[in-house]
């Protein structure tokens, strides 16, 4: 397809993705200097439509944005008014009196949202300032110049046939060149992959990245059982001591509550379904409860950043930048990354504005970060996730001593040992889990969820998940994992069938109903999953979650 | 000649239609809205046959709120060369809905006016219909090919026995079905030079017709739900099954 003529557009500053991120960087550009051209690139079908997240709102960097929010009905109304941190047993619920909790969990002043409203919201704030929205469209590769650096990126074709072949409605890629590129296309962005590995940005990192991958429900339930405002957070129960995770109740408006559950892709176990472990823990007898009577109305799954300071990578690069989740920014123990995303788009925009105006170098990023509250909040957070690693119990002891004594001043860091990918054990030295049937009522099989995702991909086109080297599929990830893609997958993509010509099993991959969480690219134990943005437009099409 | 399509907007095809709670229509509020999937066929048959140098002036109409401008910037994007929004924040029904495009022709003399064939919102399937009758027009109504030649229209329908050939002449009202072309995606570049494009806004009241609803909606609920399947023994439970329970033969 080299020889096809591409159309250019040129802009100064060009952002990838429509999150948090990239439309507080977007909208800041604007705010120092409305002569900036900024154009924003967002894969799914409008904005918001692929945001996936809790979510309890800290607005501290939404103050910093737009401080008069509030007059402008931005969708920010449900205040935190009561919390509860929950241990389950199989049975049981033991609760965590509320001042034993440190201050990183405790949700006083925040406010229970949806993040992919607020995009929204922030889109058309956006939009009013001048920066162009382009939803629908996915930047499909970076652009480089003569001398290496970073010159834009080049929107997907569209319109091809599952052998890349042109069809009738066929339209070509542009692209689209800018100043400085942005990119922000959260947890583990197809370009940000590209750019971390080309430009070595993790060279100095002293531990690798680590995940998680978040489930998320949004349920109308009986008004007697609702508690507007209310928080609920739990671990334990379902997941064995030895796996990092736990739940999220949040009752939101409308007599909505949003429901979910978040697992450490750190995970050993191959036969572990994170799917199903979420699903489990909907029938303990507390959230049961709450359900009774309820409908589900949405579903959706998205991997999350956990790696927090001592995993993020150098966030900038010759002609661009990364930031949000794309390079991680979530602070883990509070569980919130839209603030800190907000924010290390606010300095971008920042650092982009004197870049443009004044010629300073893009790496001015390092000390900007260093010197804002993002980096001392993520620096005060960085003990918690890795102290996990010794369970569940050990955890929580060093986490109460960290957060609550030392108030995360401890002097030391403690370090992640492995990258998710490589702490699978071998599924014949592992224990195979069974479990329970779903009963539609609490518990649904994926089929059902991944509708209520309203995912769609337009068919007959390439599929964008691709295989290094497919041999692997059957030689390794199933002889020796027993393939957990069939298992981690949120959505059903991969199943393993059996061809009846040969009488062997293989990979069978849906690519249309990848609900773009990513956790393939990220789990897969020999990493020869390449998660590659489809055509624009495609995907899941989250509404209020 | 000239060619006026007109254009709904309503819930995206991908969306996951949801009733309200309090059952009095299905949530909007926050759901993505696109062109009505068979106005985009009729959108893209008017770009082409401009294309073709059979057309010199295509035009996109919608009614509804400021909102629906969206629709037309989508089509001027496509290709089409001017939009008019006829604004109200009332849903109007198929009726009025076709007095108000009658307003709008009336104005703007077109030979062609192009429809999808229905909206998949209410799927009532009348409005082209409708039109046809008020403007006193041939209609041509789920069109899967258009050839024109001195000023003769040549039409292609799908139905039951086969493929029905029709020939009429214009002005006339067609409404598209989605066999009829394959509708291009809006290029970036393209949907940049639609936001410069004219779009005109008319205020429903200054065209003087009564688009007072004429049926009254109670109450809208969801279709229930299949039950789960059961297994039989052998072919004589299954005959009385089906007999006695399920009352089918």
């Amino acid at each position: 397809m080299s020889d096809i003529q591409r159309e250019e557009m040129s802009y100064d500053v060009v952002i990838v993705g429509a999150g948090p991120a990239g439309l507080s960087a977007a909208i800041k550009l604007k705010q120092l200097n409305n002569q900036l051209s900024v154009c924003l690139l967002e894969k799914s079908a409008e904005v918001g439509a692929h945001i996936l997240s809790g979510n309890v709102f800290e607005t501290k960097a939404l103050d910093e944005l737009i401080p008069n929010w509030k007059e402008l009905n931005a969708p920010i109304n449900t205040k935190v008014n009561s919390e509860e941190f929950l241990f389950l047993t199989k049975k049981k619920s033991f609760k965590v009196p509320n001042f034993f909790l440190p201050q990183s969990l405790q949700n006083h002043n925040n406010y229970i949202i949806s993040l992919s409203n607020l995009c929204k919201w922030l889109g058309e704030f956006a939009e009013n300032l001048g920066v162009e929205i382009f939803p629908g469209f996915a930047a499909s590769k970076l652009i480089f110049n003569e001398k290496g650096e970073v010159s834009g990126v080049q929107t997907g074709d569209m319109g091809l046939d599952k052998n890349g072949n042109p069809k009738d409605n066929f339209e070509p890629g542009i692209n689209i060149k800018g100043k400085v590129t942005v990119l922000s296309e959260g947890c583990r962005g197809h370009l940000g992959k590209e750019v971390i590995k080309k430009f070595n940005l993790e060279a100095n990192n002293k531990s690798p990245q680590q995940y998680g991958i978040g489930f998320k429900e949004i349920w109308e339930i009986n008004s007697e059982n609702h508690k507007l405002g209310k928080v609920m957070h739990s671990v334990g129960w379902p997941l064995e001591n030895d796996t990092y995770g736990g739940s999220f109740c949040y009752h939101a408006e409308n007599n909505q509550i949003f429901l979910g559950y978040v697992i450490g892709l750190d995970y050993k176990n191959p036969y572990l379904s994170p799917y199903d472990e979420f699903q489990q823990f909907k029938t303990h007898p507390e959230i049961k409860k709450i359900l009774t009577g309820g409908k589900r109305i949405s579903y959706g799954a998205r991997a999350l950043i956990e790696g927090g300071i001592q995993s993020l990578p150098q966030m900038h690069m010759p002609g661009a930048l990364l930031i949000g989740c794309d390079a991680g920014t979530l602070n883990m123990p509070k569980i919130k990354g839209s603030h800190t995303a907000m924010k290390s788009g606010i300095i971008a925009a920042q650092v982009i504005d004197k870049h443009i105006s004044d010629g300073e170098n893009l790496s001015i990023y390092e000390k900007e970060f260093k010197n804002s509250w993002l980096y001392k909040e993520l620096h005060l957070a960085r003990n918690v996730k890795p102290s996990f690693k010794w369970g569940l119990i050990p955890g929580m002891i060093i986490t109460g001593i960290d957060q609550k004594i030392f108030a995360g001043k401890l002097p030391f860091t403690l370090q992640h040992d492995h990258a998710d990918h490589e702490s699978l054990e071998l599924a014949k030295n592992s224990k195979k889990i069974e479990y329970p049937k779903y009963d539609n009522q609490f518990t649904f099989d994926k089929p059902s969820s991944v509708y209520l995702s309203g995912t769609n991909h337009a068919e007959d086109q390439p599929c964008h998940l691709l295989l290094k080297d497919s041999e692997l599929t059957t030689t390794y990830t199933l002889e020796e994992y027993d393939e957990p893609a069939q298992r981690y997958c949120p959505a059903g993509v991969y199943e393993v069938e059996l061809n009846p010509e040969t009488n062997k099993q293989f990979l069978k991959i849906n690519s249309q109903n990848c609900i773009h969480c990513k956790t393939c690219d990220i789990k897969e134990p020999s990493q020869n999953i390449d998660w590659v943005a489809p055509e624009g437009g495609g995907g899941p099409m989250y509404s209020g979650t | 000649m000239k060619v006026l399509v007109a254009v709904k907007r309503v819930v995206d095809y991908k969306v996951q239609i949801r009733v309200k709670s309090d059952n009095s229509g299905v949530e909007t509020q926050n759901v993505k809205m696109s062109v009505n999937p068979p106005d985009e066929n009729a959108i893209e048959e008017a770009v082409k046959l401009k294309e073709q140098g059979l057309v010199n002036e295509t035009v996109a109409v919608t009614i509804g709120d400021d909102k629906s401008q969206d629709v037309l910037r989508t089509s001027m994007a496509m290709g089409i060369d001017r939009s008019i929004l006829v604004k109200t924040s009332i849903s109007l029904e198929p009726l009025a809905v076709a007095k108000t495009l009658a307003k709008i022709i009336e104005k703007e003399n077109p030979d062609l006016v192009l429809l999808g064939k229905q909206a998949i919102d209410d799927d009532s399937n009348q409005t082209g219909q409708i039109l046809s009758a008020l403007l006193n027009w041939p209609q041509g109504c789920f069109i899967s090919e258009l050839k024109i030649e001195d000023k003769k229209l040549f039409i292609s329908r799908e139905i039951d026995e086969g493929i029905e050939k029709l020939e009429t002449s214009i002005p006339a009202v067609l409404t598209c079905d989605l066999r009829l072309n394959t509708p291009r995606f809006a290029s970036l570049p393209n949907i940049m030079k639609a936001k410069k494009k004219p779009l005109d806004v008319i205020e429903i009241d200054t065209l003087g017709i009564d688009i007072e609803s004429k049926i009254k909606v109670l109450n809208v609920v969801e279709p229930p739900k299949r039950e789960a399947g059961i297994m039989v023994n052998d072919v004589k439970e299954l005959v009385q099954k089906l007999k006695y329970e399920a009352k089918v033969i």
